[in-house]
């Protein structure tokens, strides 16, 4: 095999390679349009990194896919050692969260400081313009030259969410080849392409995890953060105890092992007092949000509040809500109707139609009384 | 873009003049050389002339040439087959290596320990890689009775390019009454290896290393050493090798040797001044770099440097995408690296041993990649230097 020589006067893309389907398409797209292609992978920290381990993300199986693509497609192949930042940051930032008493997302805060902070800042190193990744999200140039950040046309594989922390600097350089198709068209890319990859099923769940057991994870890495203590109501009825905050989910009914006259959800969280705190379904709904560390894409908060449709988790449903900026990064969400399952620590994604307008991490929940 | 080639001591191409050697064994005289008929005469015939002119190169007799698949064989035959002899005879076995040892040798004693129950002994090198023979008769004290003990380091390092003084570190062997093995693969070809001037019982060569074919290399085993073959099989090579022989590898390892040995003299002398210069515009040029190994009594084109703060694997991907092919210690392809147990034998602390670059020069490599080696690298590290330190 020759690789392609480096020729003036094409741009240079570095391409985030995972050995999946979507980024070796994505790769695959950007060579045949005539770009000088790089693809790269990162080695993230898993906690079975050991001797032989290694991520779920990038085991040696999925490198060797890598690989084999790069070469196939004629393009240079770079393995990037990330296990130390990884670690610092996104895994760190898991287990604090929790032990505050959050659900994090680490997949928002990878895209914030691993993929378009530390990969991108590789690839530009190499004299590359754009990065390069597998999801489904386009952008596209508004006249004023700002780049607008879109769902990706398959809604039901629409990745945006996990992208609203991008900020104009971040998307200028950004490029998602495989947003302008549908999963089953890059499928069909895949095998017009003849990469090996094509029946491969989508990666899922957390990428450090040795096992995808987040609760077993916290038990073992944060003990302090899975204490046992007290199930409350909202008026402070003690109805039971808890294994320990993490393991329950905002909205949960079974498993709480208590017994009441009608069924319980939990409600929220109280880390401070490391309290369960449950209710009937009609406590559950709540009608709006406090987010904080906003990112609003275009590069400026708007100056009024406005009406647009807002998503609580990644695969959520947008709902239409009326929004505030606040100072410092934030934002009120008023929902029209009330939203179950507002969970401090994902994100609120505010969209106008295809269009993500920008993204916070919710902060807060608030009731009809606040 | 130009391409650098500054791997060489990884791997060298093969000179035409050796591939003309070869060619007629692929496809013509393609016999079996245990063959009675006259096809396997032919074979004989290239085989045992490829044995002589080895034999008069290294200065020993022919039947003290082993013809293998290259060095990591040649090491392994020489450790299993003198363990295993040892164990036959129910004799205690003692390998003596150094922490710098290629891991064809580190390996095998390591598994000969798990194995045979093979006592290891580990003698220190100083800050260049080299063994002192002081340290060495030091390691070879209270040895078991009746026992074997083979002492196995390397002639010049991979890594770090220093050439251990391997005539005074025999002669310390033997008076213990310890075999001496050496692994010469990096020194073969670029140093005149004379095995009786040496003083060593074995020595290992790889013929990919000096401009001969991949998988193909040799064993000089001295004439009443004791093997037990690890590789079972027919009487080829007297019993110390088996498998049917690869002509054509074995008529370039010697076709390959024979020109290396008539150049050398030339090759080293330019290779050296060219190292030299590379060396002094990294040193110049960079800071926090420092050249590693013996400045003088080295490799002639193995130039081997360390940047504090500096990840190979970054430095490697950023000189190939300008076009240059080099090498480190600490690098891998699984994006895994690990600071260099060489580096870390040599003294060196962990700012140090992740950032550990290997350029060797060759018969290709002129004044312009040098050139355009100290016009690359500087700004290759600054850049690195520059994304790593705030991540």
């Amino acid at each position: 095999m020759t690789e392609r020589m480096t020729s003036p006067g094409r741009s240079r893309v570095v391409v985030a390679m995972s050995g999946g389907v979507d980024s070796s398409v994505a790769a695959a797209l950007l060579v045949e349009r005539g770009y000088d292609v790089i693809g790269m992978m990162l080695r993230l920290w898993s906690e079975d990194c050991g001797e032989g381990g290694s991520n779920r993300c990038c085991t040696p199986a999925q490198m060797a896919d890598a690989r084999r693509i790069a070469s196939q497609l004629g393009i240079p192949f770079y393995v990037i050692d990330t296990q130390d930042v990884f670690r610092r940051t996104i895994v760190q930032f898991f287990i604090d969260r929790y032990a505050a008493g959050e659900t994090p997302n680490p997949c928002l805060e990878c895209n914030r400081h691993i993929r378009f902070d530390w990969l991108l800042n590789h690839a530009m190193a190499l004299g590359a313009e754009f990065l390069a990744t597998g999801h489904y999200a386009r952008t596209e140039r508004a006249p004023d030259g700002r780049v607008r950040l879109m769902a990706g046309r398959d809604a039901g594989k629409d990745q945006s969410y996990v992208l609203s922390v991008l900020t104009q600097e971040k998307l200028r350089h950004a490029l998602f080849p495989v947003g302008d198709f549908t999963k089953p068209e890059v499928r069909a890319l895949a095998d017009r392409f003849g990469l090996p990859v094509a029946q491969k099923h989508d990666s899922q769940d957390l990428c450090f995890l040795a096992d995808g057991d987040y609760r077993r994870f916290l038990a073992q890495h944060a003990p302090e953060a899975v204490r046992p203590g007290p199930i409350r109501t909202r008026d402070g009825r003690e109805l039971g105890r808890h294994t320990g905050l993490p393991n329950y989910t905002i909205g949960q009914r079974k498993g709480l092992g208590i017994s009441a006259p009608e069924p319980l959800y939990v409600l929220e969280t109280d880390a401070a007092h490391n309290v369960l705190i449950v209710g009937t379904r009609e406590e559950l709904g709540n009608v709006g949000l406090v987010a904080g560390r906003m990112n609003w894409v275009s590069g400026e908060p708007p100056a009024e509040p406005f009406r647009a449709e807002v998503k609580i988790r990644y695969k959520a449903r947008s709902a239409p809500a009326a929004i505030t900026p606040l100072p410092s990064d934030g934002a009120r969400v008023r929902f029209d109707a009330p939203q179950r399952d507002i969970t401090p620590g994902q994100g609120a994604v505010i969209y106008d139609g295809d269009e993500v307008l920008g993204g916070g991490i919710i902060a807060r929940v608030e009731t009809e009384r606040d | 873009m130009r391409r650098i080639y500054l791997d060489h001591s990884a791997t060298t191409p093969l000179d035409p003049r050796v591939l003309d050697a070869m060619m007629p064994y692929f496809s013509d005289t393609y016999g079996n050389s245990m063959a009675v008929h006259q096809y396997g005469r032919e074979a004989e015939h290239a085989l045992e002339t490829a044995r002589e002119t080895l034999a008069g190169l290294l200065n020993c007799a022919p039947g003290e040439i082993v013809f293998t698949s290259g060095g990591t064989e040649s090491d392994n035959i020489a450790l299993r087959g003198v363990a295993q002899h040892a164990r036959l005879s129910g004799k205690p076995v003692t390998v003596i290596t150094s922490p710098v040892e290629h891991e064809a040798i580190s390996a095998t004693a390591r598994q000969l320990h798990d194995l045979f129950d093979a006592a290891l002994r580990v003698v220190p090198v100083d800050h260049f890689g080299r063994v002192d023979p002081a340290d060495l008769r030091a390691a070879l004290q209270n040895l078991p009775a009746g026992g074997v003990t083979l002492v196995t380091l390397i002639d010049t390092n991979n890594e770090v390019g220093s050439r251990n003084p391997i005539p005074a570190l025999a002669a310390v062997a033997h008076e213990f009454g310890a075999l001496f093995h050496t692994d010469a693969v990096q020194a073969a070809g670029q140093f005149s290896l004379d095995v009786q001037q040496l003083g060593v019982d074995m020595l290992s060569i790889s013929s990919h290393k000096f401009y001969g074919p991949k998988g193909a290399g040799a064993l000089y085993v001295r004439e009443g050493v004791a093997l037990m073959t690890p590789q079972t099989g027919a009487s080829h090579e007297d019993h110390r090798r088996a498998g049917t022989h690869n002509i054509p590898g074995i008529v370039g390892t010697a076709r390959a040797l024979e020109l290396a040995r008539a150049e050398l003299p030339e090759t080293a002398h330019r290779l050296s001044a060219l190292r030299d210069r590379l060396v002094e515009g990294v040193l110049e040029q960079v800071t926090d770099a420092q050249l590693t190994g013996h400045p003088t009594d080295r490799l002639p084109g193995h130039a081997s440097l360390v940047f504090k703060n500096v990840e190979s694997n970054l430095l490697l991907m950023h000189l190939d995408q300008r076009g240059i092919a080099a090498s480190s210690g600490s690098a891998c392809k699984v994006g895994d690296p690990k600071p260099s147990p060489i580096l870390e034998a040599l003294g060196y602390g962990p700012e140090w041993t992740r950032g550990g670059l290997r350029l060797t020069l060759g018969h290709s490599t002129t004044e312009d990649d040098i050139d355009a080696v100290l016009s690359a690298l500087p700004d290759a590290i600054a850049q690195i230097r520059r994304i790593t330190a705030h991540a």
